[in-house]
């Protein structure tokens, strides 16, 4: 078990980084929000609960490095036509705390509402969201990011933006 | 032929090759399709290998209306309406799990997983009356093929071997690609819910004309040899197996490459304890031809999409709203096979896949798209001047001609003008 964290510095880091993330998902820079992955990150949107087996279920994003990378090269191509024109986009973060450290990896998580405008209409989606953060090289990067939506055993619309 | 004139028969908005825009629209037209389509045609509903064990149960679905799949305690697989027979309250609230009976939470009446009435609260509220006919609703027919269950509401038709007809054969191409000839359902779905018309995700499926365009993202930037084979040059086939069954053949292109396990883009040297296992059931030979033919590309209608490494489920729920649940094709004995089709499935469908989410932006500008008034038409003739019957009778042409919406259509209008 991860020790609790005290440390006002550090949270306020997080938060920053957790801000950044998002103003970056809402306004599409598609590299820039590359460079905030660690060289193993795993990206997780799961389905049908929060806690199924990645490995043997079906998730509804399961990417590691390289398929993060081949997710930012299709949107990046403008023939990605579910996000051409973009979908409009803000997140909203809430409740953002440190739940553990282990080494130099940080366990923090938040709630996060997005609101989506597209041709489709508007849509809101809401989730929890893991992050474990690692410190390399002086800035904080992501190592893992789970997004448990709340609604994720239900149909969803199509989810093509950076959540 | 005057196409200018509204039609207001349904019958007369299947011209040929011009479908009227209002029959993806027309929320009566929907509501016809549910009685003499969904409601009376084989519709696939689950998979045996999703409920394996006495007493499992899972939430299954005939168009709008939930099912559940449950495996009885005679071993049998049963389709059951989430009904009570009481006052109408839903009995199962859970997507699966492993239950004797179901006990409805309102005046607590308890049935069988087979339907049959078990037990009702304080039954001499009832003094002796016959209590025996009130047990869970239960489609009428069910029926399975190699492991695929299908369920008609309607009491007499055709069996469901005369429904699948020549599409049975496709269904036991992908068994053989299991060494021990059983394909199963067990990593979960994704439903992926499109604000579109269920026959654009019908028709869509084996449309071969879309992917070069429609995918071209992926195909840059992916290194994927799904490019070529729906491309001006391909050798592979469309074609209309009759009864609204549609494939795109993809062995002609397949077996000029001649490379076995290309079609998933592997070899069998990746995957030894596999390639052994398929030579050890079929022989070298016929295993050999097995990986270099690959699994079918093969829409069952009106619901089963059997998409080489994953199956659709198409769940039509009004008009203008229709889910696609979707998981990865696990086989039997292919432990090496399994990990690798999730893991393509997962990147492919569902929600945030690369070639799904395209593809459902492409329904729903479609569904928005024929509201406009003019022109009022669908045009379907891409290729009829090449089309040709092939060795057993089945019309086939090129890849990417319309072969297969012809032929839906042709049926549906069977179907929707039945008395
Ligand atoms: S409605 Fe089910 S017991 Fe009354
Ligand atoms: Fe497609």
């Amino acid at each position: 078990m991860l020790a609790p964290a005290t440390d006002e510095a550090l949270l306020r880091r997080v938060e920053r980084f957790i801000y950044r993330e998002a103003r970056l998902q809402d306004e599409h820079r598609y590299e820039d929000w590359e460079h905030l992955w660690a060289d193993d990150a795993i990206y997780w949107v799961p389905a049908n609960g929060a806690d199924i087996d990645p490995e043997q279920q079906m998730s509804i994003i399961y990417d590691n490095r390289s398929r993060i990378g081949v997710r930012v090269r299709q949107l990046l191509t403008g023939k990605r036509y579910t996000q051409e024109p973009k979908s409009s986009i803000r997140h909203f973060v809430t409740n953002i705390e440190i739940v553990g450290r282990s080494g130099a990896d940080i366990a923090a998580a938040c709630n996060v509402m997005v609101y989506e405008s597209n041709l489709r209409g508007e849509t809101i989606w809401a989730a929890r969201t893991d992050y474990t953060l690692r410190e390399a090289d002086g800035a904080l990067k992501m190592a893992r990011k789970k997004v448990a939506l709340v609604n994720n055993d239900k149909p969803l619309y199509t989810l093509s933006f950076l959540i | 032929m005057n196409l200018s004139v509204q039609p207001t028969d349904l019958s007369d908005r299947i011209r040929g090759e011009h479908i009227h825009g209002s029959l993806y629209t027309d929320p009566a037209v929907f509501q016809e399709e549910l009685e003499k389509i969904w409601y009376r045609t084989w519709v696939y509903v689950g998979h045996e290998s999703e409920v394996p064990e006495t007493n499992d149960f899972v939430l299954k679905s005939i168009g709008p209306q939930p099912v559940i799949m449950t495996r009885g305690a005679d071993g049998e697989v049963h389709l059951l309406q989430n009904r009570c027979p009481h006052r109408g309250n839903q009995v199962c609230t859970r997507a699966k799990g492993n239950a004797r009976r179901f006990t409805c939470p309102f005046h607590n009446w308890t049935f069988e997983n087979d339907g049959r009435l078990a037990a009702y609260a304080f039954p001499e509220g009832y003094a002796d009356r016959d209590m025996s006919e009130l047990g869970l609703g239960r489609v009428p027919r069910v029926a399975s093929y190699r492991g695929f269950v299908f369920g008609s509401f309607a009491g007499t038709g055709p069996t469901l071997a005369d429904h699948l007809g020549g599409a049975a054969e496709t269904i036991d191409r992908l068994c053989e690609h299991s060494p021990e000839g059983e394909v199963e359902l067990t990593a979960g779905f994704l439903q992926h819910r499109v604000k579109a018309n269920w026959k654009f995700v019908l028709e869509n499926e084996t449309d071969g004309y879309h992917p070069a365009f429609v995918h071209a993202s992926i195909f840059k930037v992916a290194e994927s040899g799904l490019g070529g084979l729906y491309g001006d040059r391909s050798t592979a086939l469309t074609r209309d197996f009759g009864n609204g069954h549609t494939e795109i053949d993809l062995r002609p292109e397949f077996r000029r490459l001649d490379r076995p396990m290309g079609w998933f883009g592997t070899t069998p040297e990746k995957l030894p304890d596999y390639a052994s296992a398929m030579a050890a059931a079929h022989g070298a030979d016929k295993a050999r031809e097995i990986m270099i033919d690959g699994t079918p590309h093969v829409m069952i209608f009106p619901n089963l999409f059997i998409a080489e490494i994953q199956i659709f489920v198409i769940q039509p729920r009004a008009v203008d709203d229709t889910v696609q649940h979707v998981t990865a094709l696990q086989l039997k004995g292919g432990r090496e096979m399994n990990r690798r089709l999730r893991q393509q499935t997962m990147g492919s469908v569902g929600p945030a896949g690369f070639l799904l989410a395209d593809d459902s932006e492409m329904y729903e500008r479609t569904h928005r798209g024929v509201q406009s008034l003019q022109p009022e038409w669908l045009f379907l003739g891409r290729g009829d001047h090449r089309e040709r019957r092939d060795a057993d009778g089945y019309m086939v042409a090129h890849a990417t001609d319309e072969v297969p919406s012809r032929g839906i259509w042709q049926h549906y209008r069977r179907l929707m003008e039945a008395a």
